[in-house]
């Protein structure tokens, strides 16, 4: 799992790659409180192009940096989903908390 | 010839052997002749199967888990991941979308997920006696073998 950033007019966007499972759920997401921390955006959006592969430990991470945006008064959406992730977030009905824009 | 080929792996509940479960489950499903999406499906099942037995059944200390895949006679995949942890007490409410008992890092969507991307679901679970989930899913066949 890596995550790559770019800031800029107070959004952050956080491209996740590789997979994003239990074992890396952890360390993903103690580097995105540090990156939410760091930049303070106002908007943040998590794209999920170079994401292999992910599971419900996933989901529990979107759903953490979802409430952390709310706390500081900004949004938070999904960008470019496909294949075996897209599937899940379409499975875990998390569009109703996190917007998710496919692109195409 | 498909019909009795069967995989049992046994492994110790480490985070780092949900890749390695997925994995080897997908390499086994790849005799079926599967699609991108079908791999995928599997993948995620048994991600979510093996990681309940690392965090729930085994909270705090390395237990044993069991990975059985076996092409029925049908032609159908059946997975199977055992563990001898914890059990659950109550299997409904535990298989509900939502409900978890793992705080804040878990989302409680596991079961749910499970049941979406495969075509049966079955969870048997006794309390300080461990936990069996079996799921089957039929593949397409996407061309005939030769
Ligand atoms: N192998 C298991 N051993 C003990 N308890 C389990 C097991 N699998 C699931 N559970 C229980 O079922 C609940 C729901 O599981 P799940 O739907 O995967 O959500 P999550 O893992 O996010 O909690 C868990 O919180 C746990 O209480
Ligand atoms: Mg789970």
């Amino acid at each position: 799992m890596n995550i790559h950033t770019a800031f800029s007019a107070g959004r952050l966007t956080l491209y996740l790659s590789g997979e994003l499972d239990h074992h890396e759920a952890r360390s993903a997401a103690g580097l995105i409180d540090q990156l939410l921390d760091e930049y303070l955006p106002r908007d943040c959006a998590v794209d999920m192009s170079g994401l292999n592969f992910m599971d419900s430990s996933g989901i529990a991470v979107i759903i953490r940096i979802s409430r952390r945006l709310k706390d500081m008064g900004g949004r938070v959406w999904i960008e470019n989903p496909a294949g075996q992730p897209r599937r899940v977030l379409d499975a875990s009905g998390i569009d109703r908390l996190v917007p998710v824009a496919i692109s195409r | 010839m498909n019909a009795q080929n069967y995989i049992k792996l046994d492994f110790p509940s480490q985070s780092c052997n949900e890749a390695f479960a997925r994995t080897a489950a997908a390499a086994f499903a790849a005799q079926l002749d599967p699609t991108l999406e079908e791999i995928g499906d599997i993948k995620t099942a048994v991600s979510e199967a093996v990681t309940n037995c690392i965090v729930h059944a085994y909270p705090k200390e390395i237990g044993r888990i069991s990975m059985r895949l076996r092409i029925l006679p049908d032609g159908q995949l059946e997975i199977s991941v055992r563990d001898w942890g914890c059990g659950i007490e109550n299997v409904e409410q535990a298989m509900k979308p939502l409900f978890t008992t793992g705080g804040e890092e878990r989302g409680g969507m596991g079961f749910t997920i499970m049941d979406s991307f495969m075509d049966r679901l079955r969870v048997r679970s006794a309390p300080g006696k461990g936990t069996t989930v079996v799921m089957v899913r039929a593949l397409r066949q996407r061309r005939k073998r030769i």
